[in-house]
């Protein structure tokens, strides 16, 4: 006759059960056995009898970490406690990671500030998205991944990884290492997968042992024997996954917070280099010169290299580049890398990186304006105005002057307020004040890049007009700095370490007793039953003895 | 050359039809002749060899395309949905030799055909690769998102093979779940209903276009559907006449001002509306829910083995995707835009995904959390990776939208 325990599994989770769930307290903490127990634990060290609760019984046992108990669930009243507590709690957890999520997709409903085209973030999600974008400004959700309470969130995981690692590692390392081999049959008995078989007299027990011993090795487990008990495990190295893993995300995270905090760590600028001209690199002691910025595209002819819409298409941008350093000495720049830098390939000195980030062909560099008289159709003298370093006033013919008042690189109306969308000169304007001797008081007048305003200066005396551009094509450089890079990709090599040995091996451990002419069979496995069920019905066949390991048919509930 | 490539995907596709069919028959057939056990063990072992072969052939898609192309498949919408749907074959492959549920298959199948008709829908043709693209990193870390995902649709199957199971097992047509599970099921349909009426559309040669503005640039706006629903202030530049409507119906409300917001609007309620016909005539003609239709495939399994075929999925999907979609994703978003994070929409719905997928893992430490609540999760994780691929690609543009 024999009796199938395990049928209580769809209730009872596959794995062990974390104790705040669910478990309790208890004051016992001396076995039948005679082994005296540390505060907290729920399974005897030595024979592995429950020692709490209903004794009775005849649930599957909570197998999380043996039954060892943890600091978290005997420390419960100073302060440190209560935050080591909160800490180490898997539901504290879960809903940290649970907020993280749900703000992450709220962050992606708008485009975040970084990416919008406009420097004024306040008007422009009320201009763009209406009412649902202001209030999208407004409660920050705009920039949400860089505010405060994105960082606390972080943190807060972080904190929580290390305490809830340290809160298990300890009693899950004892556990492990201190395993008993003869253990109570009532702990045999209840476990999820378990069989008691009354052993034929024909049969020789230690015969018995020795050949399910020969066939748990077989399919590698590591076998000891004591007495008449076996205990066979394999896998142990999956119960180190979480913690290794935790490792991995908590240097991610460190990584994270130094590029934050330590400073020249992280740097995050860009340059726009004309053709033929060299500039300071920003924040970094280096020079550029972009020898030649070049863009390619696909052979037009060949119908497969078109786009949809038949425009062409980029094949590459690329930027023929020399950087410099300045000797201290004699203060000239001295070559120190040269070569092409492209997309997916950027020029890497030291930590220091430059990538090819952006491209401007025909780029407007300055502009020729000329001031006439309109009453005596005079011709008064034409100035240049380098648009990214305009000078602040002109002197022209006849004691005429004139003066930038106000400057947009990229006009636009935003309201009815004139501003710019970026510092590229894309359509640059002017507020000008024109100071003569003819004139009582100052004129002012606007000029804007591609528009006619003949009607607002109509009451003017003087006009201003474009003679010409002057264009060039420029190479758009990033220029970034991460020294936490190799933290952050240790601490990811480290978690997908920690992913592989917890999800692709699996923690086994098979108990076996011959006791009273009854032959004891109770095993355990952190993931995967059937596969366990199987492994111990082939070793179980072997020796002559089929027994099923299988679950009866269940319901729930 | 190209002709070969085309006809090994139509092959694969028809392959996991008959894989589909093979399977519905494993599961349904009386049998009376052989009897029940036989019956299914040879029509399960077609369907399996159908799948494989159906696979092999959309392998040699694949390679074929490399070599045209120069480049791993994985660079538009087509080719990525297309890998996907050859990704979730081979994770249903490795996931049967494991515990060898035929049920499985006659599920997953269907899964694999409606992938493939989807990525369909989307232009074929091979494109050049723009700069961003051209790296190897390509085809590494698509290829490994398309893996990991396809192992978490596997588990997405199996949760919902368990919902059927737990709602039919245990009689409870009128609970929460049953009418949920009713839900998801309409969803797919909505799919479904989505490649049925791209294909009618283009098979017509329908043509509509709409002329409006956007942020006071004048844009021409195409729709290869019929329109419903028009962009907002917009004329008629032209629309082909279909089922005698010629006009739109009514037009986009005023804060829905994207480039193509309107033609993507009126995608959608097309899905909507034929997702909702073709269940209302399945529930006319068969007169039955849908999981009640399915349920007589799916009565005899144990609901114990369902989770854990669900959870193994997911298990061997998660750290795959790990690897691709944040490991791979941050080392190459290193060396192309000098960030390995910018969270950008598309990064941050992988985020989102691998945040859902570690609460998944997490819950499951707990009592209680296995089996029904469990089944949930994973059929909600899908959810969220179907919105990453439908309307993250198509509705919020980021760096990663290139089709
Ligand atoms: C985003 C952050 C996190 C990720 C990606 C993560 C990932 C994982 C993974 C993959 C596992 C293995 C699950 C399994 O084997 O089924 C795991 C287990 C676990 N995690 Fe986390 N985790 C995170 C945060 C946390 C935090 C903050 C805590 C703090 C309470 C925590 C507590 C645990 C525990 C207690 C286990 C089980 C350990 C064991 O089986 O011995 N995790 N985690």
């Amino acid at each position: 006759m024999s009796v199938i325990i395990d049928k209580w599994s769809i209730i009872a989770p596959a794995k062990d059960v974390d104790a705040e769930w669910g478990g309790g307290e208890m004051e016992n903490t001396k076995c039948e056995c005679g082994h005296s127990n540390p505060v907290g634990t729920t399974l005897c060290e030595y024979c592995g009898k429950p020692l709490e609760e209903e004794n009775a019984s005849d649930q599957p046992l909570e197998m999380r970490y043996d039954g060892k108990a943890r600091r978290s669930q005997t420390k419960k009243t100073t302060w440190v406690d209560h935050v080591w507590n909160f800490f180490s709690s898997v539901k504290i957890a879960v809903w940290l990671i649970v907020i993280t999520l749900v703000i992450s997709a709220l962050g992606t409903i708008f485009p975040q500030e970084r990416v919008i085209p406009s420097g004024n973030p306040d008007v422009y999600y009320k201009q763009k998205y209406g009412t649902l974008g202001d209030l999208y400004y407004n409660v920050g959700l705009s920039d949400v991944f860089n505010s405060p309470l994105f960082m606390i969130l972080l943190a807060m995981i972080g904190i929580s990884l290390v305490v809830c690692s340290l809160d298990r590692v300890v009693p899950l390392y004892k556990a492990l290492n201190n395993q008993k081999i003869v253990k109570s049959p009532v702990f045999l008995t209840r476990q999820r997968v378990s069989r008691t078989q009354p052993i034929p007299e024909e049969m020789d027990k230690g015969e018995l042992l020795k050949a399910l011993s020969k066939a748990l090795r077989k399919k590698r487990y590591y076998i000891r024997q004591e007495g008449s008990s076996l205990l066979a495990e394999k896998g142990r190295i999956s119960r180190w996954g979480p913690y290794i893993n935790h490792i991995g995300l908590i240097i991610f995270l460190v990584g994270i917070l130094l590029r934050i905090v330590m400073p020249g760590w992280y740097l995050d600028e860009s340059v726009f280099v004309q053709d033929g001209k060299t500039k300071k690199l920003p924040e970094v002691g280096y020079y550029i010169k972009n020898v030649k910025a070049t863009m390619e595209l696909y052979d037009q002819k060949d119908s497969r290299e078109q786009a949809e819409n038949g425009q062409p298409v980029v094949k590459k941008y690329e930027t023929k580049a020399i950087l410099y350093k300045k000797n201290p000495k004699t203060g000239k720049l001295q070559e120190v890398k040269k070569g092409p830098i492209s997309v997916n390939h950027p020029m890497k000195i030291g930590d220091l990186l430059l990538y090819q980030a952006d491209f401007e062909a025909n780029q407007t560099q300055a502009i020729r304006l000329q001031l006439t008289d309109k009453k005596t159709k005079a011709k008064l003298g034409e100035f240049r105005i380098n648009l990214y370093k305009p000078a602040p006033e002109y002197t022209l013919k006849n004691g005429m002057k004139v003066r930038i008042l106000n400057y947009f690189p990229d006009f636009v109306m935003e309201g009815n307020r004139p501003t710019t969308k970026s510092e590229v000169a894309n359509r640059p304007a002017f507020v000008f004040e024109v100071t003569g001797p003819k004139l009582k008081k100052p004129e002012r007048s606007w000029m804007i890049a591609g528009t006619n305003l003949d009607d607002i200066s109509k009451a003017n005396r003087y006009t201003i007009d474009l003679t010409r551009l002057e264009t060039a094509n420029s190479t758009g450089l990033m220029v970034r700095i991460d020294k936490s890079l190799p933290i952050i990709f240790t601490g990811l090599g480290i978690f997908m370490v920690g992913l592989s040995m917890g999800f692709f091996w699996y923690h086994r451990r098979i108990w076996v007793r011959v006791k009273d002419d009854n032959l004891y069979v109770g095993a355990h496995t952190n993931k995967n039953w059937f596969g366990l069920r199987r492994e111990l019905e082939q070793a179980c066949q072997v020796t002559g003895l089929s027994l099923s390991f299988s679950p009866d048919q269940r319901r729930e509930e | 050359m190209e002709q070969a490539m085309e006809y090994a995907l139509l092959a694969a596709f028809f392959f996991y039809l008959f894989s589909t069919i093979a399977y519905v028959m494993a599961v349904t057939g009386k049998a009376s002749r052989v009897g029940k056990d036989v019956h299914t063990q040879r029509w399960s072992r077609r369907g399996l060899v159908l799948a494989i072969i159906g696979g092999t052939l959309h392998i040699l898609f694949t390679v074929i395309r490399i070599a045209i192309s120069g480049h791993f498949p994985t660079s538009n919408m087509f080719e990525f949905t297309a890998f996907l749907c050859l990704s979730i074959v081979a994770a249903y492959i490795v996931i049967y030799f494991i515990y060898r549920i035929t049920v499985l298959g006659a599920f997953v199948m269907p899964l694999a055909v409606i992938m493939l008709a989807y990525a369909s829908v989307f232009p074929t043709e091979v494109k050049p690769l723009i700069p961003a693209l051209q790296s190897y990193w390509l085809g590494i870390h698509v290829t490994t998102v398309a893996i990991g995902e396809g192992a978490l649709a596997v588990g997405f199957v199996a949760g919902l093979i368990y919902l059927i199971c737990w709602v039919g097992q245990g009689n409870r047509t009128h609970t929460r779940t049953a009418a949920f599970l009713e839900g998801v099921l309409v969803l797919l349909l909505m799919l479904v209903g989505f490649v049925v009426m791209s294909g009618i559309f283009s098979g017509l040669g329908y043509q509509a276009s709409f002329q409006h503005s956007v942020d006071e640039k004048p844009v021409v706006e195409e729709y290869s559907m019929l329109p419903i629903v028009s962009p907002h202030d917009s004329k008629v530049s032209k629309v082909d006449s279909f089922a005698g409507l010629e006009k739109p119906l009514f037009e986009a409300p005023s804060w829905l001002k994207g480039e193509k917001a309107a033609g993507k609007l009126n995608t959608v309620i097309w899905s909507v509306i034929s997702g909702l016909i073709l269940y209302g005539l399945l529930r006319l003609f068969l007169r039955r829910r849908l999981y009640e239709l399915l349920f007589p495939l799916v009565k005899n399994l144990d609901l114990e083995m369902v989770d854990e075929v669900s959870y193994r999925a997911i298990a061997i999907g998660y750290p795959i995707f790990t690897l691709g979609g944040l490991i791979f994703a941050m080392i190459w978003a290193h060396e192309a835009w000098g960030r390995f994070w910018g969270f950008d929409p598309k990064e941050n719905w992988a985020l989102i995904t691998w945040l859902f997928y570690s609460v998944y893992l997490h819950l499951r430490l707990s009592r209680g959390w296995h089996g029904l609540k469990s089944s949930w999760m994973s059929v909600g994780g899908f959810v969220v990776i179907m919105l990453n691929l439908i309307a993250i690609n198509l509705v919020l543009a980021g760096l990663h939208s290139y089709a």
